[in-house]
């Protein structure tokens, strides 16, 4: 399991940061944000930056939206670091949430049409190998365990998180009713919870990713 | 509402998909329901690998830049907890800065967003706490040591702008500190009244006034 336990290793963009700051978990960069370092600031994003922006861009599908969304995330992390309590949440988890939800609150302003198909966006690269690694296996292991969701609850998730719909964009979309919408989108995460507990916990028959992409 | 109608809503929540509303009125159960704080916990981690689940693209390096330099003014001027609230609020800041703190976690980081950069925070009128409005009238009600209401009945919020009030939605107390999101928007110079009225509300007040607020 040498290589799933790369999973608590920092992804970074590849931008040179300090090397101190590079050994402190998430959690404590957080604690120094809330003091007002700067520094730290700039570690979380080099370690979640570009995870950050290919989830805005995802959701969004427009280069300038997306780095809106991602420049007020991070925002919010300076000015809100002070609150966040390490016991209850994830630094990683809670950098993700705040740009998800900018994302969503902007594409949702700007009614973009969310079902087009992604343009390709060239890799420009600036990931070390290991991190380029970490990711595609961390990515594959997500699309597995979206692949063994019902078609219903994956469709309901993906759209939701995804494509920034609502609850009820979402029943309207599918022809269903909310309570349908709503308990598919819980049962669903649910399922994705246990399929994507800690590594070790795993189901044994977790396929190994492939590396198409 | 259910009860498991609204637990089941922590996916949603954790997914972002909610409408404002819907976010403002789940955060409101969340801030005195334990559990779903640890189920949208857990969902916020599953949510949070979704985000893994799309190919990670380097962002320009220009936007590195511009965010530690928006950071660095913001710093320039601002303590980095509170200081938003603080500006406008001079007493009972304490107030404001823990619900955000205490009862929410790192859930209150919407609820702040939604009521805007710079909501106004008007002390009440017969209990201890204040109304949180917000620029484009989104409000919240944050009440301190309110009493349960007596069995059979709710608070209810009301909206006074013209010759009616108009419901803004029913609550309950819980312990400590009470956050109501008001299902409907306040805008400047209206009044906002709490009453207690038979369970599940009414559209017109019948009971006495327990506790107001006037929106300048």
């Amino acid at each position: 399991m040498a290589v799933l336990a790369l999973s608590r290793n920092p992804v970074r963009a590849g931008i040179g940061s300090d090397r101190e700051l590079a050994h402190l978990s998430d959690e404590a960069l957080i604690a120094l944000v809330a003091r007002g370092d700067d520094g730290a600031l700039a570690e979380l994003y080099d370690r979640f930056g570009a995870v950050a922006y290919g989830l805005a861009l995802r959701i969004v599908r427009d280069a300038a939206l997306a780095e809106d969304a991602v420049q007020e995330g991070f925002l919010t992390v300076w000015r809100n670091a002070a609150r966040f309590v390490a016991e209850r949440a994830k630094a990683r988890t809670w950098i993700l949430t705040l740009v998800h939800r900018r994302a969503v609150d902007l594409v949702r302003r700007e009614q973009f049409r969310r079902t087009e198909p992604l343009q390709d966006v060239p890799e420009t690269g600036g990931r070390t190998a290991q991190d380029e690694a970490w990711l595609r296996l961390e990515r594959a292991r997500v699309q597995e365990a979206l692949k063994r969701l019902s078609d219903q609850q994956r469709e309901a998730i993906e759209l939701a998180y995804y494509g920034g719909f609502t609850q009820s964009e979402l029943a309207d979309r599918l022809g269903e009713p909310l309570g349908t919408v709503k308990s598919r989108m819980f049962t669903g995460l649910s399922r994705l919870r246990e399929l994507l507990g800690e590594p070790g916990h795993e189901e044994e028959q977790w396929n190994a990713p492939k590396f198409t992409s | 509402m259910e009860r498991t109608e609204i637990h089941e809503l922590s996916a949603a929540y954790a997914l972002d998909a909610l409408d404002e509303q819907e976010r403002l009125r789940f955060e409101e159960h969340l801030a005195h329901c334990e559990e779903c704080q640890e189920t949208v916990a857990a969902f916020h981690d599953t949510a949070a690998s979704l985000a893994h689940g799309v190919e990670a693209q380097p962002p320009p390096a220009s936007l590195r830049e511009r965010i530690l330099v928006e950071a660095r003014s913001e710093s320039d001027k601002v303590v980095p907890l509170r200081s938003r609230w603080a500006v406008r609020v001079s007493s009972g800041v304490a107030a404001v800065a823990a619900i955000a703190a205490i009862a929410f976690g790192i859930w209150a980081a919407s609820l702040h967003d939604q009521l805007g950069e710079r909501p106004q925070a008007i002390q009440l009128t017969g209990a201890n706490g204040q109304l949180l409005v917000g620029p484009e009238g989104a409000a919240t009600l944050v009440v301190d040591d309110l009493s349960a209401a007596p069995a059979g009945k709710t608070y209810e919020a009301w909206v006074i702008s013209g010759e009616v009030p108009e419901p803004a939605g029913t609550f309950t107390a819980g312990d400590g500190r009470t956050a109501f999101a008001l299902t409907r928007s306040v805008p400047d110079g209206a009044t906002v009244a709490v009453t207690v009225e038979p369970a599940g509300g009414t559209e017109a007040p019948t009971g006495d006034v327990r506790f107001s607020a006037s929106a300048t």
